[in-house]
């Protein structure tokens, strides 16, 4: 029991530790490739490519005074990079990273837990992630902030409800809500295929429920400043950008899941496979943001409510009837 | 030494349901109650995990503190209400208190009286070990209970359309 409890305990500082360098070398990642693409080269001088450019990001903002303006709501103030973060890095407690394996005899599961209602816990955390937004905004005393709280809260809701419906699909397929069954059930075929609609839709409204380009209005700089972390500095805008990436890192996991099969697939070990689908869509990430101007906000709402909700629910209603078809 | 714990968590999360709830009712500011209600969300969501009803709990979580509590924050922090405080207390208030103490104990004693939970015709899930299984709630809800469940459908939607027909109205 004891024994357990600390097995758990070093899995989940794993992962932590693995999610926050993660987080780190995707800022890296992220200026180099956006740098290529618009022909400059990005961070070069620290350490050999640059790549110590992270770290000393990290130490800038550790060392940065911690400013708290005076006009602002102080507990919430606090509070609100916590709840930004936290339900992020909570997410990965239920990602199956690989298959069961065997290490030195003993059966080790390369995941925290499997528990029969992943998938919603990963949706309940995301949607409770817009809590750090909201309290930003309004206890910011900004104005900047709030504008920029209050699109992105309507933006986040509108895109949960089409990424919501998406997920419907796979879950129809595998029967089942743990991600470790909708993984086994790709053994045959990725579920991109039967579900490709389902996939579209999914990976635009996980773009926009990250809040990344191109639907990044809440932080558009050149309208609000930087949005609901305007005033920010220090550890707490670190905690958010944090909070942000992490969230992205679990969008990927999902898409990796639910449409690529996993962590299956053949020859390479199965966390290369995971490793490497996930990359794909972190790429497909910086992809977009180098090719994509943002969007105007009622464009955004437009897309979200008039487009992707009812091809989500069109996609819905013809799997149900075709997996109806087929299990009679 | 798990029942233990299980009796640890569950005086955890349901004191802290139980403060969080006085908190979210004596809070001047509007949106200052309604982050208390969120944590008395999250603790509620903790005990229906420690009764096995890990989907109610996230279901709980998702349409409660991710969606209905959001809407309220949106519309409090539009709306920006000021609190007058719990200062002045009208007569009408404290008359309003007392009446609803005498019907609440009233309430109370019909239902120890008529034990009405246990004649109704109630009955559970067949598999309570497996009460966090999506696949035996569905089954429960669309045999046993399409009635009541059709009927809140209905309601749903006729909901929905009104809402539609209200915000169109110029």
């Amino acid at each position: 029991m004891v024994l357990a409890i600390v097995f758990t305990l070093i899995k989940i500082l794993i992962i932590v530790v693995c999610t926050l360098i993660g987080v780190a070398y995707m800022t890296y990642a992220e200026r180099k490739v956006i740098g290529s693409m618009q022909v400059r080269l990005g961070p070069t001088h620290t350490g050999p490519f640059g790549l110590l450019q992270p770290l000393a990001d990290g130490l800038k903002l550790f060392t940065k005074e911690d400013m708290t303006p005076d006009m602002v709501d102080k507990p919430v103030f606090y509070v609100a990079p916590f709840l930004g973060m936290v339900p992020a890095l909570a997410a990965f407690a239920v990602i199956p990273f690989a298959d069961k394996m065997t290490i030195f005899g003993m059966e080790v599961q390369p995941y925290v837990t499997d528990i029969n209602v992943g998938l919603l816990y990963i949706l309940s955390l995301s949607s409770v992630g817009v809590y750090g937004i909201i309290m930003s905004g309004w206890a910011s005393n900004s104005k900047y902030a709030t504008i920029g709280s209050l699109r992105s809260t309507a933006q986040v809701i509108s895109y949960e409800t089409a990424m919501g419906l998406a997920i419907i699909g796979p879950v129809l397929l595998a029967g089942s809500t743990s991600l470790k069954s909708i993984t086994d059930a790709q053994a045959g075929m990725w579920f991109m295929i039967p579900q490709f609609v389902a996939f579209i839709v999914f990976i635009i409204s996980a773009v926009a429920e990250t809040n990344r380009a191109p639907f990044d209005l809440p932080e558009a700089e050149t309208e609000i400043v930087a949005g609901f972390h305007t005033e920010y500095s220090s550890m707490r805008f670190a905690m958010f950008f944090l909070g942000e990436y992490a969230a992205m890192w679990v969008m990927a996991c999902l898409v990796a899941i639910l449409f690529l099969g996993g962590y299956t697939g053949p020859f390479l070990p199965p966390l290369v496979w995971f490793l490497l689908k996930v990359f794909a869509f972190m790429f497909f990430y910086l992809w977009l943001r180098a090719t994509l101007p943002r969007l105007r906000y009622d464009q955004l709402m437009d897309l979200g409510w008039k487009i992707l909700i009812p091809i989500a629910l069109a996609n819905l209603l013809i799997t149900s009837i075709v997996v109806y078809a087929i299990r009679n | 030494m798990n029942a233990i714990l299980a009796n640890i968590g569950f005086w955890v999360l349901g004191i802290t349901a139980v403060v969080s709830a006085l908190m979210l009712i004596t809070r001047e500011n509007p949106v200052h109650s309604a982050l208390w209600m969120l944590l008395t969300f999250f603790c509620v969501a903790g005990i229906f995990v420690q009764l096995d009803a890990e989907f109610i709990a996230a279901i709980h979580v998702m349409v409660y503190a991710g969606a209905i509590l959001v809407l309220y924050m949106f519309v409090v922090m539009l709306l920006n209400p000021k609190s007058t405080g719990f200062i002045k207390m009208p007569f009408k208030v404290i008359l309003g208190a007392i009446v609803s103490f005498v019907i609440f104990l009233q309430v109370m004693m019909t239902l120890m009286g008529a034990d009405v939970i246990k004649t109704s015709q109630l009955t559970g899930i067949s598999d309570p070990n497996n009460f966090g299984n999506i696949k035996l709630f569905g089954i429960e809800l669309f045999t046993k209970y399409i009635v009541p469940f059709e009927i809140v459908s209905i309601m749903l939607l006729v909901a929905m359309i009104g809402a539609i027909v209200i915000a169109k109205k110029d």
